[in-house]
């Protein structure tokens, strides 16, 4: 069976830290940066756990700024 | 090619809408108008020039139909009367905050309030000096006759064209009801889509050919930029003002009165003025054309010399502030008028104008 | 495997969709209008019908939607969108208009504009934007306010006796023969973006193929407005929203 890994990039200066990508999230990849702001206050999303990533789209889905992109490979 | 028939105002409005090429009348049926909207849905022009024709839900509804549609470049108006024209205000003063054409018909009759169905002129003030909010002016047309009527269609949709900004046909319900001889005009394209894209750049008409994308709006939230586009509006004013008043004058020049009118009452002062004559007095007749922009310096050189000046209107005293204003006291200006749907005789008007003489 | 091995432009599978423009959006953290623009902006491209697709805008929180999805748009007046949309439709036949109102703009002060356009079947979309109160003026109560909710304007919670009940304004556009679609939606969860987006893209075919006026509900959150975190606000809405107002096709033909 074809393994699946992903990965995600924030526009950590349009995020606005609303934390929906984080509950959207099925493998918690994301979380909010505990300490770190943009420059508009925010603390921004980013992928705490990156090897948890499955590329499945679903932060990218409910993230109402669209500053979310994902990425997939399949690994045989 | 042009046509001469016998017809009410309204439905020559009518007429004079398909033949100028419109490409959309919104309306809804109020009294003393409706014929305009039933003229138009018994020539279905549809079927020939393509026109749009709908009866909206209300006025407010119509008005705002015109919004979207002048927005899309599209020559298009709407009609009403009195207490409709006041459900539009909403929306006439979004088309005039975003400088787009559009020609709105007011048939007046006697208000305030559900009133009554007689012709009246008690929409100046509302006509002239804004009726909606802001800071906006409507380029206001006033005819006195059923030709008037029909040109007016044209006039007003050049106007409203060349300095993208909605002009209002103020008429009232003598010159809506009324049969006359009228000369129609030749009956005109419509613009075709592509006509429009080149020569309304600004338009909304889908962002085809176009990279950037076209936005109507009234909206600015920041002041410093709200105040450039009032100062913009306030420019174009000042334009129109200085190139578009019109007026007529009826035997001014050696006169020693001045009966000033608008409209219908117009046509019943000249004949006041024929029988005052016929009583040794002077009368000369100025008629505004324009009620905006109000040929305020035409009426100042016709005042000079004359002993005074008497404003006849179907109300409680309007235009008669612009006069004063445009006369800044230099002589007597009086008001005469009625009210409710009440048309005063020529003897009528003799008699103010006689009490006057002898004040 | 290495991150930046993965980070690659063939490895792309989600971006913004182009017809978005990359700007900060004003709306609050969380908020449901950005989901639902992204919508429209990938279904607008997807059709092809960028260059003959026009908005038009309400008063509201959406009313900047003209700053954000790259079609030609109409600013319109309070309530009054489905009349512009009806008269941008008709002149222009060929263009695919569409109206994104909320709940004030569809069901209070412009219900009479809303009721017809769709009774006369205009060949237009209509995006429904039910969040149960009027967000950009404080978050009032609005038509669609549930009874007990607690607004500005119903601090105590909306009652019967002083407000009336709920305004089910979807529900009575299904009864209209104007109406060819009607059907309720939300983005709060992954699937439900995804049935969002196929609601969306439908009933702007259907506008392209002129059956008639297509309405799309997305049952929101207004996070700000109801005093709620996003999550919390999400919560709240799966918990009472859905109750009134239940998701899924209410009209199809």
């Amino acid at each position: 069976m074809a393994k699946i890994k992903g990965a995600v990039t924030v526009n950590k200066e349009r995020c606005k830290g609303c934390n929906l990508c984080v509950v959207a999230c099925p493998t918690d990849t994301l979380s909010l940066q505990p300490l770190e702001v943009n420059d508009r206050g925010y603390h921004f999303a980013y992928m705490s756990n990156p090897d948890a990533c499955i590329g499945c789209c679903s932060c990218a889905l409910v993230c109402p700024d669209a500053c979310i992109e994902v990425y997939r490979v399949k690994l045989d | 090619m042009e046509e001469v028939r016998l017809m009410k105002g309204n439905e020559a409005i009518a007429h004079a809408a398909i033949r100028y090429g419109c490409d959309g009348y919104f309306g809804y049926p109020i009294t003393p108008q409706s014929e305009v909207l039933e003229t138009l849905e018994a020539l279905m022009p549809w079927d020939t020039t393509g026109m749009v024709v709908l009866q909206a839900e209300s006025e407010v509804a119509a008005i705002n139909m015109v919004y979207g549609g002048a927005a899309t470049g599209k020559a298009v108006m709407t009609s009403s009367s009195s207490p409709g024209v006041s459900l539009k205000q909403e929306g006439i003063s979004y088309i005039a905050a975003s400088s787009l054409p559009a020609l709105i018909l007011n048939v007046m009759r006697g208000g305030p309030g559900l009133g009554t169905i007689q012709p009246s002129q008690a929409d100046y003030f509302q006509a002239v000096k804004g009726g909606g909010h802001g800071d906006y002016h409507l380029i206001v047309l006033a005819p006195s006759t059923v030709q008037e009527m029909a040109d007016f269609v044209g006039l007003g949709f050049d106007l409203a064209f060349k300095y993208c900004n909605p002009a209002m046909i103020l008429a009232d319900g003598i010159v809506g009801q009324m049969m006359e001889k009228v000369v129609l005009p030749e009956q005109r394209p419509r613009r075709t889509d592509a006509e429009i894209r080149e020569q309304c750049p600004w338009a909304v008409t889908g962002r085809e050919g176009r990279r950037k994308r076209n936005v109507v709006t009234s909206l600015e939230l920041e002041s410093d930029k709200m105040e450039v586009i009032n100062h913009k509006l306030q420019e174009k004013y000042r334009e129109i003002e200085a190139n578009e008043t019109r007026w007529e004058e009826i035997g001014t020049e050696d006169a020693d009165w001045l009966i000033v009118s608008f409209g219908s009452v117009a046509r019943i002062s000249t004949k006041a003025k024929e029988l005052a004559e016929e009583e040794g007095l002077k009368v000369g007749v100025l008629r505004p054309i324009t009620l905006w922009p109000f040929p305020s310096e035409a009426i100042r050189k016709a005042a000079d010399g004359k002993k005074g000046i008497l404003v006849v209107e179907l109300n409680a005293g309007q235009m008669v502030e612009d006069v004063r204003l445009a006369v800044h006291d230099a002589l007597p200006v009086k008001h005469f008028g009625r009210m409710g749907g009440i048309i005063p005789s020529p003897s009528e008007i003799v008699n103010a104008l006689k009490g006057m003489v002898n004040d | 495997m290495e991150l930046q091995d993965i980070i690659r432009p063939e490895n792309k599978v989600y971006a913004a969709p182009e017809l978005l423009d990359q700007v900060h959006m004003h709306y609050c953290p969380g908020c449901s209008h950005g989901v639902i623009h992204k919508l429209v902006a990938e279904v607008i491209a997807e059709l092809g019908i960028t260059e003959r697709a026009v908005g038009v805008s309400p008063v509201g929180c959406a009313v900047f939607a003209y700053n954000y999805i790259d079609c030609d748009w109409i600013e319109a007046a309070h309530g009054r969108a489905p009349a512009v949309a009806t008269a941008a439709s008709r002149l222009w036949p060929e263009n695919v208009v569409f109206t994104y109102q909320g709940d004030g703009d569809m069901s209070a002060i412009g219900t009479a504009e809303t009721i017809h356009a769709a009774n006369r079947g205009e060949n237009i979309v209509m995006i429904f934007v039910n969040n149960a109160i009027y967000g950009m003026t404080g978050g009032q109560m609005a038509p669609t306010t549930l009874l007990g909710q607690k607004t500005a304007t119903s601090p105590y919670g909306r009652r019967v006796d002083l407000n009336g009940y709920p305004l089910e304004i979807t529900n009575l556009l299904k009864e209209l023969d104007g109406t060819c679609y009607v059907t309720r939606q939300s983005v709060h969860t992954p699937a439900n973006v995804r049935k969002t987006k196929a609601a969306l893209k439908k009933a702007f075919q259907n506008a392209m193929e002129k059956k008639g006026t297509s309405v799309v509900e997305v049952v929101s959150t207004c996070n700000s407005g109801w005093k709620m975190s996003p999550e919390k606000a999400n919560e709240w809405m799966a918990q009472h929203m859905f109750e009134k107002y239940p998701l899924g096709d209410l009209k199809l033909s």
